[in-house]
């Protein structure tokens, strides 16, 4: 039977198991939009922006390791959507974008509302591609899906003029997808295997550090499976928070630039690194030429590319982390019983020290609210059960320092591209799949304006999202910098005019809430919780001189870092230019 | 150092495009690229010359590896082949200097092309020293206008890897 090309997207979306798109209409996907008017199995979020879109979809895809879904017209429905696949391809997200173009015979002559987003999103994307015939639809839609799931997993944008919605064909399709261009590899190298046990049967000092990767591939389980037959204490670097219980005695956090004092000094002090799933990010080693300077590497990626482009590895094995994990512990276990705990006691009393000596701190304050304060709250009264998504700045260091992640996808932060207004729709593309869970954007006053709009989005479609900002009045990462760095001259990080985020929530039909003293966080948190139809938004008055500690500056060693207030400097006059 | 790289990739749209947004993204160089149809017209090949030091030709060849539309990357210099280049150059020699344009053409197996009254168009074709020597020879008779397809290369039989 002949069905037209916006049939055959809507089939193939069905056939693919997507029950949700998050969308935005306009002129040229008018026709797949009017198939989605009384279909009961695919319900469409209308968010309020393009980009909350794309977001609401990786928030999506990252909590259920499902692909996120995301329908938009031409132009400036599509250009809107680009910092949002920026921020799912740093991060290898699977969200598939479905974008409306100008009919085929308009292309290329500036039409009314036409962009060149296959040229616009191509390196900010795994793969794209504009359809020029209805005929290649299915397999394009189908190859489109494969691409953005396996492997490393990323963004696909497919770009699909109006006419070929239109357009009627035989409808196929293809249950098998072949690329000859594209083969990722999921076995690890047996022999590379090999040597990778035998280093860690060797080590005396070694730690895991664990990234995205094992929470993409679904390894938490090996992960934890190989550290605790070996004993190995496991780093977790921003993205892989969550891929390894946070409360287990083995973890030592994360790394980097605010990492844990004890992680960065495991990193430096180490003879060797069992890297999983992590591409040592510049944040994550500090000044490369001093990055654990005793250890042997072995990494373990599936993306070939990642694999020396940072730093020398002594065992390279390119492969999916769960069946990598899975053949290491085999392997381990096929040699002869070691002792592994008495081989490290000494490394793993070291470290104990070094946890008590220092570890992630703040100091509470009778009067005003100390950021760290609500999150250790937040992670207290939820009992640490719920989605955690983040904005980006101060904040985001905060949630990653203070709430503990036992379980992977229960953190969505933006690493990669550092996405300011990513937390509060990824939030809510979270809550559309676990409608019943708790989940809790920490937030800055700062990066929630940049998506405010969603509220409408959330009180639309009764999603309860949480969004407890740490309101300071300022751009606060960038405020710390230029304290730190730029003589405390404070230009335009003072955000002077900051709404009154209880009146914004209350106009959107949301719920407002605000602490202002220490003794009202838990009333506010737990006033919060109790809502289950609609969002509420925690204004939260912290104080904005408090920074995040540790730091290590941008080009030091991992081992140079700042850990707190020197002494109290003498309170200056400061003057912020706004 | 410099390599030369030999690239095969589906005949798709936007191919090129990809291949030389990775280049320029990522901060390489390219000092030449040449594409054409292969035997199958389904695939191209590009053959790029690239400079960089081992770590850099080990991300270039990764990097395009990982483009879906990519089939197969091979690095040539890491094996015996054959890399030929041709060039369109347009000479004004003075009339005492005709002769000797033409009979250094003839020494390389040139060609003369085209010609009009006070020019030559010569073809050559070669390795890239040949090239280079031809047209230092040309440089003292007056260039006009200089034209070159950029290197393409193709493993010799035997030692394909
Ligand atoms: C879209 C975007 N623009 C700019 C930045 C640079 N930046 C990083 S953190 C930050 C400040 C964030 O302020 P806020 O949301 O209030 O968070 P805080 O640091 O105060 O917790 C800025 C401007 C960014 N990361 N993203
Ligand atoms: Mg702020």
């Amino acid at each position: 039977m002949k069905k037209t090309g916006a049939e055959i997207v809507i089939e193939c979306l069905k056939r693919e198991g997507v029950k949700h798109i998050f969308g935005y209409p306009g002129g040229v996907v008018l026709n797949i939009f009017d198939l989605l008017y009384d279909d009961k199995d695919l319900k469409l979020i209308l968010t309020r922006h393009e980009q909350g879109a794309v977001h609401a979809a990786d928030g999506y895809a990252r909590a259920t390791g499902k692909p996120g879904v995301v329908l938009v017209t031409s132009g400036p429905g599509a250009t809107n959507t680009v910092t949002g696949l920026a921020t799912a391809n740093m991060d290898s997200i699977p969200v598939v974008v479905l974008s409306g173009q100008v009919p085929t015979k308009l292309i290329g002559n500036d039409a009314f509302q036409e962009a060149d987003i296959v040229g616009i999103t191509r390196p900010c994307t795994k793969h794209n591609y504009l359809v020029k015939d209805v005929a290649d639809l299915a397999r394009t839609i189908r190859e489109a899906f494969y691409i953005a799931t396996t492997g490393r997993p990323g963004p696909v944008l497919i770009d699909l003029p109006k006419d070929v919605t239109n357009d009627k064909t035989n409808f196929h399709w293809p249950e098998k997808v072949t690329l000859r261009g594209y083969n990722p590899k999921y076995e690890g190298n047996k022999w590379m295997i090999k040597q990778a046990a035998g280093l860690i049967q060797k080590a005396k000092r070694p730690v895991i550090i664990a990234g995205g990767g094992v929470i993409s591939s679904n390894a938490s389980k090996e992960l934890r499976e190989l550290a605790e037959l070996t004993r190995i204490p496991v780093i977790m670097t921003l993205m892989g928070l969550g891929a390894f219980p946070g409360t287990h005695e083995l973890s030592l956090g994360m790394p980097g630039m605010h990492g844990s004092y004890y992680a960065n000094k495991a990193i430096q002090e180490a003879d060797l690194l069992v890297s999983v799933g992590m591409r040592f990010d510049d944040r994550v080693t500090g000044r490369i030429s001093d990055f654990a300077p005793h250890a042997k590497i072995v990494h373990i990626d599936i993306d070939p590319t990642s694999i020396r482009k940072n730093v020398r590895v002594d065992v390279p094995i390119v492969g999916d982390a769960k069946r990598v994990l899975r053949d290491l512990v085999q392997e381990l276990k096929k040699s002869e019983k070691k002792q592994w705990e008495a081989v490290k006691k000494a490394w793993l009393k070291q470290l104990e020290k070094w946890k008590k000596e220092h570890p992630y701190s703040y100091e509470f304050d009778e009067e005003v609210i100390k950021p760290q304060y609500v999150v250790e709250r937040l992670y207290d009264l939820t009992k640490g059960d719920a989605i955690i998504s983040t904005e980006v700045g101060q904040n985001q260091m905060w949630a990653a320092q203070f709430f503990k992640f036992d379980k992977p996808r229960t953190f969505l932060t933006s690493g990669g591209l550092g996405t300011m207004g990513y937390g509060f729709p990824a939030a809510m593309g979270a809550q559309v799949a676990f409608p019943n869970k708790t989940v809790i954007d920490i937030a800055g006053d700062g990066s929630f304006q940049m998506n405010i709009q969603e509220l409408a989005t959330c009180v639309t479609y009764k999603l309860p999202v949480k969004v407890a900002i740490l309101n300071n009045m300022y751009l606060g990462m960038v405020r710390q910098w230029q304290e730190l760095f730029y003589g405390e001259r404070y230009s335009y990080s003072y955000l002077d005019v900051v709404p009154d985020f209880v009146k914004v929530a209350e106009a959107y039909g949301a719920v407002g809430l605000r602490a202002t003293k220490p003794s009202e966080v838990d009333d506010v948190i737990k006033e919060a919780l109790k809502v289950k139809d609609k969002p509420v938004v925690m204004d939260f008055i912290v104080d904005w001189k408090e920074k995040v500690y540790p730091m290590v500056p941008a080009g030091a060693a991992l081992d140079e870092m700042i850990l707190g207030e020197e002494k109290k400097k003498k309170e200056k006059k400061l003057r912020a230019v706004k | 150092m410099r390599h030369t790289i030999s690239v095969l990739v589906e005949n798709k749209f936007g191919v090129l495009a990809r291949i030389s947004s990775l280049f320029s993204g990522r901060g390489y160089n390219i000092e030449s690229l040449s594409v054409g149809e292969t035997i199958d017209p389904k695939t191209s090949i590009m053959t790029i010359v690239t400079t960089g030091d081992d770590r850099i030709i080990e991300q270039i060849t990764k990097q395009l590896n990982k483009l879906i539309d990519v089939i197969k990357v091979t690095d040539l210099t890491e094996v015996d082949h054959v890399e030929r280049e041709m060039v369109l150059i347009k000479v004004a020699p003075k009339q005492d200097d005709k002769a000797e344009v033409l009979r250094l053409t003839e020494i390389f197996r040139g060609r003369v092309v085209d010609s009009s009254p006070k020019t030559y168009t010569v073809e050559i074709t070669g390795d890239e020293s040949k090239i280079n020597a031809f047209v230092e020879l040309m440089r003292p008779f007056g260039i006009k206008e200089f034209v070159r397809t950029g290197k393409i290369a193709i493993a010799r039989e035997g030692f394909k890897k």
